[in-house]
Parts: C-alpha cells; structure tokens; sequence
C-alpha cells in the first residue's frame, strides 16, 4: 500500500489536462495523502503514551524513525516546504507550527491532560526526591540517586507533585512564549527536521531523567542536566493553556485519555478499561 | 508404514495431540493472567510460566505410569508464588510494571531448582526446594511448638524426621536492582553457570550470581544525545558452550556477536549479521517489520534463529551476510501492514524456539495458530490453540488461512482472524516432542502422539 510509486506533481488548472496526466496526478496524490496520514497517524502514536507506565522505547524509536522517513521523503518532494508554509501564513507561531497538523489539534483534548499530569508529577515529584529520606524508598539504593522507588508513600507523592506542579505551569507557560523566537531561528535552520527533533526529544526526554553514575553530589548534578525542557513547551502547546486555570485533583481524572489498550486510535475508547484506570488513579491519589 | 500425515519434527512425522491446558476458560480475561513468558527447565521435568500479575507458576511432570501407557506424564502444579510486585518509580512517577518478562532456569545442581525471573527492572533469583519430613521428638518443645516444661522432662530422645505432606517452598535468593535504566528484555544464563547477561533497550549487563550489587556494562548503545536514538536492543543471548560469546539483536534487523575476551565493553561486535534489504518491497514499514524480537542460539551452539514480524530466519553463525534458512510465518500480512500498524498489532513480539535436536522450530502467530517448520524436510504446519481442540489425546487438525480467491472449507480468511488472541511466547520440550503454548491466559500442552 504505501511502496514506492512514481510522483508527479499535480498540475494546476489553466492547462489541458489529459487522460494520463490526470491519472498520474490522481495516484500520486493519492499516495500523499495516504503518505500524510500515515504521517499523523505516527504524530499521534508518539504524543498519547499510557504516562502511567513507562512508554515502549522500541515502540516510541520505530515510530519516530518511520516519522523521519516520511519527513525525509516529503522534503525531498518539496512537500514538507509547502506543509510549514501553509501553517506559517496562517499566523500561528513557529512553535506551534510543530504540532499543528489537523489531526492533532482535533485530538488535542485527548492526550493534553496526560502529558500535563506527568509533567506536573515528575516537577512536584523532583522537588521532594531530593530532600527523601532513604528509609522510605523501597528498594535499597547503593550510591545512585537516581534509582530511587517508592512504594507505599504513592498517595503524599501525587498530592503534593498537584500543588507545586500547577505553580510550576504557570512558569513553563512564560518560558515558552519567551522561547518561541528561538524556535523560529532553528526552524529556517533546519527546514524539514525541525518538527521531529522536538517530538522526538520531548519523547525520549522522559526516560533520560535516571543515570547510574556514581556519587551522591555527581548523580545531581547529571539528574537535572538530562531534563530536557522543550517537553514542557511541547506540553504548554498542546494544552493550548493560555491563562493556567487552578486545577484540582478530580479535573485531572476527567481529562485522562482512553486506556492505550484501545485498538484502533479513531474507535470508541473502551469504557471498563476508562473505569479501572480511573479507579487506579483515584486510588493513588487518595492514597487508600 | 504410516503415510505421514502433516506432522512435523524429529526426523519422523509426528503428530500433535492436545495434552492439557491451564487457565480460566472465562470470556473475560482478566489483565493479570496474561502470561508473558514460559520456559521448560533443562531436564523438561519443569515447566515455568509467569504472568502479568507478577506471579510464577511452575508446573511438574508426573511420573510416568506403567497403567497408563496411552498418556505420557501430565503437568500439575507443583509451585506457585509471587515474584515480583508493582513499584513506583519516584523519580520519573511512573509505575514499574510487575510483569514477568523473562524466565531462565538454571541447571540443576543439587536437589533444590532455581530459577531467574525478570521484570522490567529488576531480576530475582529464585530458590524452590522441597520439603517431605518433619522432624519430630524434639525435647524442649511439643508438637504445637510450645516450650515444654522442664522439670517435666526425665528422659532425652534423639528426633526422628517423619514423613510429612510434600511442601514446596520458593525463596528468593538474590536480588539484582538498580541496573537498568530501560526496560528489561532478556535475561541468558552463562555456559559458565556462574554468570548471567540482562539487556535493556540500550545496555547488557553481565552479572555474577552470587553479587548483587554490582554488575558489569557490556553493552551500551545509548546516544549521547538522545534525540539521536535510532535503534534499541530487542533480545539477547548467551552462547550454549562458549561462555565469552553471545548475541543482542536490534530493531533495525541486525545481530551483532560479541566476545568479552575482546574488550571490557563490547560496543564493538565480533561479528555483524544483516540481510541486505530487497529493494523492491521497500515501504515505510520495512524497517519495523524487520525488527527482532526474539534471537535463540541451536543447541548445537552452530546457528541462531531470529524472528522478525513477518519471518523466522536461521544463521549460521559462520555467514554474516545472509541467513541459510527464512521461513514465512505469515505473509498474508504484508498486505495489511497499515492496519497492523494504526491498531499497534505491528509491535507484537514473537518468540521462537527450536526442539531438543534443532531439526525443528516454532513461533507463534494470531488467531492464537502457532506454526512449526521442519528444517530437513522443509515441511511447514499451521496449529491452532483454542478449547474447541481440546479432547484429550485429540490430534491436532492443521489449519490454513485463504489468502485470496475462493476460500475453501475449513479455511480461514485473513479478515477473520482474531488478532487479539496472539500466541506469543512457545517452548518445546528440551528432550521430548512436549510444547508449551501460551495464548493469553491459558497455556496449552501438546504431545505428539504415542502409536
């Protein structure tokens, strides 16, 4: 379905078109617009990750290099000029550029909650991890404090990570606006590669917060050298949250995405499944 | 001479017949049950299987009865614990999964059997002994275990061990924590039987049973950039005889073999073995279908076997450049790559495995059908796990999916099958034509059949 084919460019009216032509135009857009779908479809996979559990790497890699190719090719097309032009005259800023193929903004109520639930934990989680008493963990850690678990304190986590993380929003959401003319300066820079490096690195950013290195002064100094802060601009995009309401703990398990067991992106999330993980939720919050 | 009649492995035709199946027969599955991993011992006399929940189940043959000649030993649980729990990850606030990925048995060298499971972050070494006597006649205290009075004691009496109701116990020996940033994807004991390998997506780690808290890094793929990140490490193995070799396979289709006698870090392979790609089936998907999700040395220690999505190749380990054998698993999905990939279907992993004398090999498929191939004969089977099969001793039909034109009877259509119920983990019997098949939360035994 989506092997190579010959492309020609679509001609515009004005001239006589011929049976053949038409034909080739037709297959060849054809092939684009499967192209282009495969392409959002891909976006897609990468930005709703169950945040509950620790994303597939191999997954979130195969996807990103399957990004990267259809970006390649479209570049070579000429294509991917036309997509980032397309977007720039409609006013947006460069940054939201990045993720403002149609299927996304239209799904942005679906994975905006999540990736704002993560980012708010890992900050008010951050914060108190450095001043945690080790008996609590429950694993035993060597030198590393980087590999620090917690079971059983699961509850006081999230309630206070909800607290620091919405101040802590209010932040990001400065830093972004102040960042976005540095992202226009990448964008003419790198032209086709620029929308992947930041999905990309906002994906794999969340799995580069732990090292084993060792020595305790060391390992803290690396811990937040790895934090990579376009994930919170990313985030702030897709949220579209301008003016940061206050949220409590409830509106939180409201804006959840589906369950990630879902088989089919476009069909109706299961409901069970919503159910049991809501109750999971609402039992780490509680802290029951 | 029987005409053979479909069978495959060994050097005759044999024929499968269900034996047994484990599990719930409930529509609903519950997420727990899944199992994720089985694995006979080195004798066969054990068979492991671990689940989602965390839980280890381990099944043990009977013996075989002279009564019953008709019916080889049935498996029946002979342990069950739980190995490893959900935690949560402080730092990055997500949860560690209690999954099982991996078991590994170690031989047996003395009358306890242990074994390493593997979640996705930690592995545990599990001891698991019997108990059959009790000693009784102790002085000092009674049979409930009280102390006794002393004054009351005039005599002394040596305890006697008196037999008592089988008892089996799994402790866990050893913890091996804090090695892995990434999630957990093999686990491969050494020939050595004193050391083990762990891989993550983007390192290997060689430990020593006895110490836990440290092992060595002998892999590490990780870019110092991470939006570099290009390729993870799907599998690894240790070499059956050669304890300074093993294998880690990648999601780019390749293997690298490496020896430890050759540098402290193996970044650098030994050897690299990659099918050049056919040009004309280029898609966009040819890269995540040509990603290994399972690498499994022969017995023989000669060749290795990969299975990609689509495909399960033999190496010789002697030709980098190409396989010596590629058998299709199930190639009428080349076509529906697009759906496999939009429903995630195309990210399942299957294993593979070889029987005792690596004349033959399986892996799984969807529909819960699994699929074997004689590698002297070339002849391929289609099975499928599924209750409606499960008389016992009842053979096996083989099943075939229509791949286009008119479908004949007893045929499937690629549109109907089920790609919920995927069989992902098999194992076969070390000695015996035994396998074990897992689909969701059942396991099904398969013997071939006695004439």
């Amino acid at each position: 379905m989506f092997s190579k084919g010959t492309k020609r460019k679509f001609s515009d009216g004005g001239e006589a078109i011929s049976d053949e032509s038409l034909l080739g135009a037709r297959v060849a857009s054809s092939y684009s617009l499967q192209r282009q779908s495969l392409l959002d479809m891909s976006l897609i996979k990468l930005q709703l990750c169950h945040m509950l559990v620790e994303p597939n790497l191999c997954r979130s890699v195969l996807i990103a290099n399957t990004v990267r190719q259809i970006q390649e090719e479209m570049t070579h097309d000429g294509s991917w000029h036309m997509v980032t032009e397309a977007f720039c005259s409609a006013g947006q800023s460069p940054s939201e550029r990045l993720v403002a193929t149609e299927v996304l903004c239209r799904s942005r109520e679906q994975d905006a909650e999540p990736k704002l639930f993560s980012v708010i934990s890992y900050e008010g989680c951050r914060e108190e991890e450095v001043v945690a008493d080790e008996t609590l963990c429950s694993v035993s850690v060597s030198n590393t404090v980087s590999n620090v678990c917690l079971a059983g304190r699961m509850g006081q986590c999230w309630e206070k990570s909800e607290l620091s993380g919405v101040e802590r929003d209010e932040e990001v959401l400065e830093d972004s606006r102040l960042g976005s003319g540095e992202d226009e300066e990448i964008a003419t820079e790198d032209g086709a590669s620029t929308e992947s490096p930041k999905t990309i690195g906002q994906v794999f950013g969340t799995f580069e917060i732990k090292n084993g290195s060792p020595g305790p002064d060391s390992a803290l100094e690396e811990l937040f050298s790895d934090v990579d802060t376009s994930y919170y601009d990313l985030d702030t995009m897709l949220t579209g949250m301008q003016s940061a309401p206050k949220m409590g703990p409830y509106d939180l398990l409201d804006s959840l995405a589906p369950s990630h067991s879902s088989p089919s992106i476009v069909s109706t999330p299961n409901c069970r499944s919503d159910l049991n993980e809501l109750d999971h939720i609402m039992e780490i919050i509680v802290g029951s | 001479v029987n005409a053979p009649r479909g069978g495959v492995g060994g050097g005759n035709d044999f024929q499968w017949c269900f034996s047994q199946v484990k599990g719930a027969i409930d529509e609903d599955v519950a997420e727990a049950d899944i199992i994720s991993t089985v694995e006979f011992n080195c004798s066969g006399e054990l068979l492991a299987t671990g689940d989602k929940g965390g839980r280890v189940v381990i099944f043990q043959r009977e013996q075989e009865s002279k009564n019953r000649l008709l019916s080889r030993g049935e498996y029946n649980v002979y342990s069950t614990f739980q190995s490893h729990e959900p935690e949560f990850d402080y730092l990055k606030s997500l949860e560690i999964e209690e999954k099982i990925n991996k078991i590994r048995w170690l031989p047996q060298q003395n009358a306890a059997h242990f074994l390493l499971s593997a979640n996705d972050k930690t592995i545990k070494l599990w001891k698991i002994s019997e108990r059959d006597k009790r000693a009784e006649g102790y002085n000092l205290k009674d049979e409930d275990g009280r102390l006794r009075d002393q004054f009351r004691i005039t005599t002394l009496r040596v305890p006697v061990l008196m037999p008592m109701d089988l008892m089996v116990e799994a402790s866990p020996r050893r913890i091996f924590a804090n090695a892995h940033t990434y999630h957990i994807n093999s686990i491969s004991v050494n020939s050595d039987y004193e050391t083990y390998l762990s891989a993550d997506d983007l390192r290997i780690n060689l430990w020593h049973l006895e110490i836990t808290d440290r092992s060595f890094n002998i892999v590490d793929i990780k870019p110092a950039n991470m939006e570099e990140l290009t390729e993870v490490i799907t599998a690894a193995e240790c070499h059956p005889h050669q304890c300074n070799v093993f294998v880690y396979s990648s999601s780019k289709g390749t293997i690298r073999l490496c020896d430890t006698r050759a540098a402290a870090l193996c970044d650098r392979h030994s050897k690299f073995f990659e099918e050049p790609e056919d040009p004309s089936s280029r898609s966009f998907f040819s890269e995540i279908i040509s990603s290994i999700s399972d690498v499994k040395f022969s017995h023989s220690g000669r060749y290795m076997m990969t299975r990609d999505y689509l495909s399960v190749k033999v190496w010789d380990l002697n030709m980098e450049n190409r396989p010596v054998e590629t058998y299709q698993v199930h190639e009428y999905l080349r076509s529906k790559l697009c759906s496999l990939y939009e429903n995630d279907c195309i990210f399942d992993k299957f294993e593979c495995c070889w029987n005792g004398s690596d004349s033959a090999i399986m892996t799984g498929s969807y529909n819960n059908f699994f699929r074997m191939f004689d590698r002297n004969t070339r002849r391929d089977i289609t099975l499928e796990a599924s209750r409606e099969n499960s008389k016992p001793r009842a053979m096996l039909k083989p099943r075939k999916v229509c791949t286009g034109g008119k479908r004949k009877k007893d045929e499937i259509s690629v549109d109907s099958l089920d790609f919920n119920k995927k069989i992902l983990h098999t194992a076969w019997h070390p000695k015996e034509n035994v396998i074990a098949v897992a689909a969701t939360n059942n396991l099904y035994i398969f013997q071939d059949k006695i004439n």
